[in-house]
């Protein structure tokens, strides 16, 4: 297992001014279980496909343990990838599928078997290691595909790429929490890229949030969730995402459109001291229906029922609410009164945190 | 228009592909198709499509005979979810070519319509480009507005957002909802996730191996699945199962044989018998809420954080039987180490119980208000 470092590293393909990845450096701990998230285009392939050395950076560095890998080929890094589809043989057994990344690196047979059993009782096909790989579902093969990317304890790091994308949505619980467990007893590094956020979340220590080649924000399901570092994090982790509506910052009042609620002092001196045009944000979550005390008056407009939960949408001035409500919940009023949580209210200037 | 199947199957080789099926579809509204992969929706599709012919059964469309009839005589359209857009035309051009093919419009009247359906899906902005310049989300929405320029009567989707971004679905999902409930057009929409069925409302078929398992109300399906199998098809995080049995002459179910549960108010009915017990994650807390919640002693297996919420995997070891897997959903973040005991709570009136043939015999009282469905609140 190694350390990797990124030290300047940024990418511009051949030809393009622009980046596809923004110069930056970060350092990613060994046996941490890392996801990359961020929609289509973000960089997150680039940034992979260069840790991984599919893609020679054009300036920077990549280090494993210190050790320099930027330009090395990918078979020299000693790593395992698992990717978005099976890569099996078809014709050999589960047994020797798994087998293979050892048996290729001259390990002996014996520890071979001990190895190979270890990852099957982990994953569930102990009861399939004899069979042939060819008559398997595709879910099967994507399973065996995982396990032999996590088969060797010698790697630098696993890489998985839209591992689960075939999978279906009640197996994914299952799998999720099997390569958690695995990484917990092996203590693997793993880099997961994902745009599917709860995977990226749920499996990740830290996750990686991408944005136009950007790192937006690094940290912990808990701080993309309560303390999004920039207004895309906001939007894109959660679902609905958090709610973001332009503010005004006037002496200590907060304006909301036409409406206005008291701040308290320290953070009314923090906002008047910003000149640049404010966003409030605030989670779906963190919204509530307020009988009374300061909230905001809105116009209700719909609520969604999503069974467990209920999906609130209102009007305040000319933007719309989302609030997350309780399954027994209902607004039945054409007018409600909405509060936002104030400890968990964010403010943001040019789309990055200011309060 | 009035879709119906009536005793229809498909057999290819030995193999049975659907099994015989009683439905129809709800005119003018959303019709969602839920079940696993392989579970027969494609196939369902394509067979009321009249891509493929039933090996027995009939296809009415508005109490008329179409069995057999092929795709290119029937007015539909169908969005697949690879994005199928000719490269080579323009989006406008892509957008227009069923309409050119029908013939019969002007140029004035095409442009008319493209116009007006590539606004809808807020393409208008990209008419002259190519598909090869445009993003995945882009395509697709190529790909929707050219399904529906025809305006045809029915409208087929093979999880059509499958292949795009998280959020991008989200985005688009929102938005061919609000579309769909302005037509007039009968949408079956085929999807794997339980959340997109709920997201989208209308009514849903529950499909498992080839098998109609349950059409009703989305809701009512959600809240009253007809087996076990839709339960576990319509759930996401998965429902928690577990075995109970009601002895002769005993009030109480006892889960695992076990931790005695008194029997609520709408399971009174149930008699002496062997029992499956679903309990959703949402359901199982963290504390006592009421003075009649049962209590459950578990060890923690994992606790996966998703920031919104903590899905908390347990393991029920009380009773004679083999330890049970659970996974509970909690709002906020709750990091309980691997082995360390937790006590849960579940609330006997939350308890959706089946029967031994996996049949539900009884689920929580419910009031599904059903005009509060797409657009709830009348102002």
């Amino acid at each position: 297992m190694a350390r990797i470092e990124l030290a300047g590293l940024g990418h511009r393909y051949a030809g393009n001014k622009d980046y596809s990845l923004q110069p930056q450096s970060m350092v990613w701990e060994d046996s941490g279980a890392y996801a990359l998230l961020g929609p289509s285009g973000c960089g997150k392939t680039t940034l992979l496909n260069i840790i991984s050395g599919l893609l020679v950076p054009s300036e920077g560095r990549v280090l494993f343990d210190g050790k320099d890998v930027t330009t090395l080929p990918p078979e020299k890094r000693n790593i395992a990838q698992v990717f978005q589809f099976p890569v099996i043989y078809d014709t050999m057994t589960v047994f020797d599928n798994l087998a293979f990344p050892l048996r290729n690196r001259k390990m002996r047979e014996p520890e071979v078997r001990s190895r190979v059993q270890e990852i099957a009782e982990m994953l569930d096909l102990s009861g399939s290691l004899s069979r042939r790989a060819k008559g398997l579902s595709a879910e099967e093969k994507q399973i065996i595909s995982l396990g032999r990317g996590l088969v060797r304890k010698d790697v630098a790091a696993v890489l998985f790429d839209e591992p689960l994308t075939v999978i279906d949505p009640h197996v994914k619980w299952l799998l999720r929490r099997q390569i958690k467990r695995i990484h917990n007893q092996l203590k693997l590094s793993l880099i997961y890229v994902t745009h599917d956020q709860i995977e990226a979340l749920t499996f990740a220590d830290q996750v990686v949030v991408m944005y136009n080649g950007e790192v937006v924000q690094m940290g912990s399901p808990q701080d993309l969730f309560e303390t999004p570092a920039h207004t895309f994090v906001g939007h894109f982790i959660g679902s609905p995402g958090m709610n973001l509506l332009p503010c005004k910052a006037d002496g200590d009042r907060l304006w909301l459109g036409e409406q206005s609620l008291a701040l308290p002092p320290a953070l009314a001196k923090t906002l008047g001291g910003i000149a640049k045009p404010l966003t409030l944000g605030v989670r779906p979550e963190l919204v509530q229906v307020a009988a009374e005390g300061e909230a905001f008056d809105t116009e209700v407009l719909r609520m969604e029922d999503l069974g467990t939960v209920k999906i609130l949408t209102a009007r305040l001035g000319g933007e719309l609410i989302k609030a997350k409500l309780g399954e027994h919940d209902t607004v039945v009023t054409a007018r409600t009164r909405l509060r936002f949580v104030p400890e968990r209210t964010m403010f943001y200037a040019d789309g990055h945190r200011v309060a | 228009m009035q879709l119906q199947l009536e005793g229809v199957t498909k057999q290819v080789g030995a193999e049975t592909h659907i099994h015989k099926l009683d439905l129809v579809l709800q005119p003018g509204k959303i019709n969602v198709l839920l079940g696993q992969t392989r579970a027969g929706k494609t196939t369902l599709m394509r067979l009321m499509a009249g891509l493929d012919r039933p090996t027995a059964g009939r296809v009415l469309v508005d109490g008329q005979d179409v069995t057999g009839v092929s795709v290119r005589r029937r007015n539909l359209a169908m969005v697949y979810q690879q994005f199928v857009n000719y490269p080579s035309f323009s989006v406008f051009e892509n957008i227009a070519s069923p309409l050119r093919l029908s013939g019969g419009l002007s140029e004035q009247e095409v442009k008319a319509r493209v116009g007006a359906v590539a606004e809808r899906l807020h393409i208008t902005h990209l008419l002259d480009r190519l598909p090869g310049a445009l993003s995945g989300g882009q395509q697709q929405r190529t790909a929707m507005a050219r399904a529906m320029v025809k305006n045809a009567p029915l409208l087929l989707l093979d999880e059509p957002l499958v292949n795009l971004d998280y959020k991008l679905r989200e985005e688009l999902r929102a938005e061919l909802k609000e579309l769909f409930s302005t037509t007039a057009t009968t949408v079956v929409y085929a999807t794997t996730e339980p959340q997109e069925a709920l997201l989208l409302g209308g009514h849903t078929v529950v499909l498992d191996e080839g098998r109609l398992l349950q059409f009703a109300p989305t809701l009512e399906v959600f809240h009253h699945p007809a087996t076990r199998r839709v339960a576990q098809v319509f759930s996401d995080p998965p429902m928690n199962l577990l075995p109970a049995t009601v002895r002769a002459g005993e009030r109480a179910l006892y889960l695992n044989e076990a931790v005695a549960i008194p029997l609520a108010r709408h399971l009174a009915h149930l008699g002496a018998a062997s029992y499956t017990v679903g309990v959703r994650p949402s359901h199982v807390r963290l504390a006592r809420r009421k003075d009649s919640d049962i209590a459950i002693d578990c060890e923690v297996e994992l606790s996966e954080i998703s920031g919104s919420d903590t899905y908390l995997h347990v393991r029920f070891k009380t009773g004679k039987r083999k330890a049970l897997d659970w996974v509970a959903q909690f709002s906020g973040v709750l990091n309980l180490a691997p082995d360390s005991h937790v006590t849960l709570y579940i609330d006997p009136s939350e308890l959706f119980v089946f029967d031994e043939a996996g049949n539900l015999s009884g689920s929580p009282d419910r009031i599904v208000d059903l005009t509060a469905q797409p657009a709830a609140v009348t102002v």
